[in-house]
């Protein structure tokens, strides 16, 4: 448990949040830019001093009420900021050395090699920083800071200095750091779609204080945050691989009892994948539809509506109508449809995914 | 060349070679400190630095001789720790040089320090390197062209240096007087054509040393698109 409790008065600027993240998964610190999120990392790290309480598990690093503050360099962590911050001075393999010169303790001293496995960066060791792409260099931070044997990964918009390409080529990296490390991130962004590639848990922060917290999947499906107003708002379903079907190149996935066809992933049948299905997606109908090109048409009860001028929020509970548990979906239909279809919380509909994005 | 010359050439290389050295000694944490604080009193102490640029050297000289003299608190100082007294001494001489040549010292040091992004050195602190290691780990070496400035700029000035060592140096052989001091005896005495062997020999050691100095201190490629 990362736990947290940090105030900070600046000229324009007032932090105050209270934060329990849990010691695993990766946990995103989400919101507009000004926001503090990025206050609340470097608070973590030491870097920056606001006042409060800053403990990882049973380790205090910062206690006012006891005068007590660890300096940076003695915290466990790991830290990777957006410009990769590679020393210029030192190639790529002297930029990992560093790190792991200074590792925490021998014990806990990662084996460098499986790092740089994990990370795609054996042939750039001989390589100056200058001469790395912006992907590379951030492979080569990212790889740096875990051969400090961290006990915490930071990372501050890894990926927002990259474009679409480059961040194409990493963010499978930090899926499998994600996958293959038991080691809790803090990730700060404001792409709502490195959020739902990465993260597990959330933390929705505006104007220096904490909107909502908790887990991906609720957060995502909850009509009442600013999230829903995003226009990729929707929601995040973990599913496992089903059956491929060659033919026509899709991939059936399945999840709470429940399966949808998407586009063929090289997932293998039983692997973990994640799946967005965006609110503007989704349409609903009384009546199940027959003959319709649509192949995912899920039973669902409408749950609430979140109305305002012309388009509204549905929130639809899906898997709850076949008794297998229950998930949530959100869809965005306009004001017209909803008093044509009068629609009323309680019915029983069927909705229509018309895309289900796998990542 | 008379043996008087050898003289004046040997001390002038001792004098300025040891001034250097005792001025990155000093400078060295002084930059650092300027490059970094945001104290209220850093206004003063840079300019405090940057004094020898404006004044005549004989303002310097004569306060120097001032404090180091027998009635002067300096002064006092060390001949109560049975140093004797400073003024027309080598010793003495060294102490002018350090403060005279301080600004071209200090200041590329500081702005070499002032170029290293903060993000640098921030991310050593979180690969758990200490202050002392960061500062030895990443300030100095990315600090070297100011390293290779400050040093080739102290050293030429200490050479060039003439008001101050007159003034607390007098003009002693093989003890103040140094080559800037022998050109003016030989000008005084109208040796014109010794005068004018070691002036030129200043005028080509001062070229040598400035190019040389330009081209080492080119920044490779790669170092440049780095600093960005």
């Amino acid at each position: 448990m990362i736990e947290a409790h940090l105030r900070l008065q600046r000229r324009d600027f007032r932090l105050e949040v209270a934060l329990a993240l849990p010691s695993r998964g990766v946990t995103a610190l989400f919101g507009p830019s000004g926001c503090g999120k990025t206050t609340v990392l470097r608070a973590l790290a030491g870097l920056e001093r606001a006042s409060g309480r800053i403990a990882l598990d049973d380790e205090v690093w910062q206690d006012d009420a006891i005068g007590c503050f660890v300096p940076t360099h003695r915290r466990p962590l790991g830290y990777v900021i957006q410009e990769a911050a590679l020393f210029p001075h030192l190639d790529v393999r002297g930029n990992l050395d560093y790190g792991r010169s200074r590792a925490v303790s021998e014990s806990s001293r990662v084996p460098l090699d499986a790092i740089i496995e994990l990370l795609g960066i054996g042939h750039l060791q001989a390589r100056r920083a200058a001469t790395l792409s912006g992907g590379e260099r951030q492979r080569v931070a990212i790889a740096r800071a875990l051969a400090t044997g961290a006990r915490l990964l930071l990372m501050d918009e890894p990926l927002a200095a990259l474009d679409a390409a480059r961040k194409a080529e990493i963010l499978p990296y930090l899926e499998r750091l994600h996958r293959e490390l038991a080691m809790p991130v803090v990730y700060v962004t404001h792409s709502m779609d490195e959020v739902a590639r990465l993260a597990d848990h959330l933390v929705l922060m505006r104007e220096g204080r904490v909107v909502a917290a908790g887990a991906l999947a609720d957060l995502m499906a909850r009509t009442d945050l600013p999230l829903s107003r995003l226009d990729d708002a929707g929601v995040v379903i973990v599913a496992e691989v089903a059956e491929h079907d060659e033919l026509h190149g899709m991939t059936r996935i399945a999840f709470d009892g429940t399966s949808m066809w998407v586009g063929q992933t090289a997932a293998q049948p039983g692997e973990q994948v994640r799946a967005r299905v965006l609110a503007r997606d989704m349409s609903v109908t009384r009546q199940r539809p027959t003959e319709t090109s649509i192949l995912n048409v899920l039973p669902v009860r409408l749950d609430s509506i979140e109305r305002d001028q012309s388009t509204a929020l549905l929130r639809l509970q899906a898997g709850a109508v076949t008794g297998t548990g229950g998930w949530t979906l959100l869809a965005r239909i306009t004001t017209r449809s909803l008093d044509a279809l009068e629609l009323r919380p309680g019915d029983e509909l069927h909705a229509q995914i018309k895309g289900v994005a796998l990542m | 060349m008379t043996a008087d010359t050898w003289t004046a050439i040997r001390l002038t290389a001792e004098l300025a070679g040891l001034s250097t050295l005792l001025l990155l000694l000093v400078g060295t944490p002084l930059a650092w400190w300027l490059a970094r604080t945001r104290s209220a009193w850093k206004p003063l102490f840079a300019s405090l630095v940057a004094m020898p640029l404006v004044l005549p050297p004989t303002v310097l000289g004569f306060y120097l001789l001032m404090l180091m003299g027998p009635h002067g608190p300096v002064g006092q100082l060390t001949q109560s720790l049975g140093l004797g007294r400073l003024p027309f001494t080598f010793a003495g001489l060294v102490v002018g040089s350090v403060l005279y040549s301080m600004p071209f010292v200090v200041q590329p040091l500081q702005q070499a320090f002032e170029a290293i992004p903060e993000r640098l050195l921030e991310a050593a602190s979180t690969l758990r390197a200490s202050p002392w290691d960061r500062f030895v780990s990443v300030a100095l070496p990315l600090a070297r062209p100011g390293f290779v400035t400050a040093s080739v700029l102290g050293f030429a000035h200490t050479v060039g240096e003439f008001g101050v060592v007159l003034m607390i140096g007098g003009n002693i052989p093989g003890q103040t007087r140094v080559l800037s001091v022998a050109i003016y005896d030989h000008v005084e005495a109208a040796e014109f054509d010794q005068a004018h062997r070691l002036a030129a020999g200043m005028v080509a050691f001062a070229l040598i040393v400035l190019v040389t100095l330009y081209i080492t201190n080119r920044p490779p490629r790669d170092d440049a698109e780095i600093a960005r």
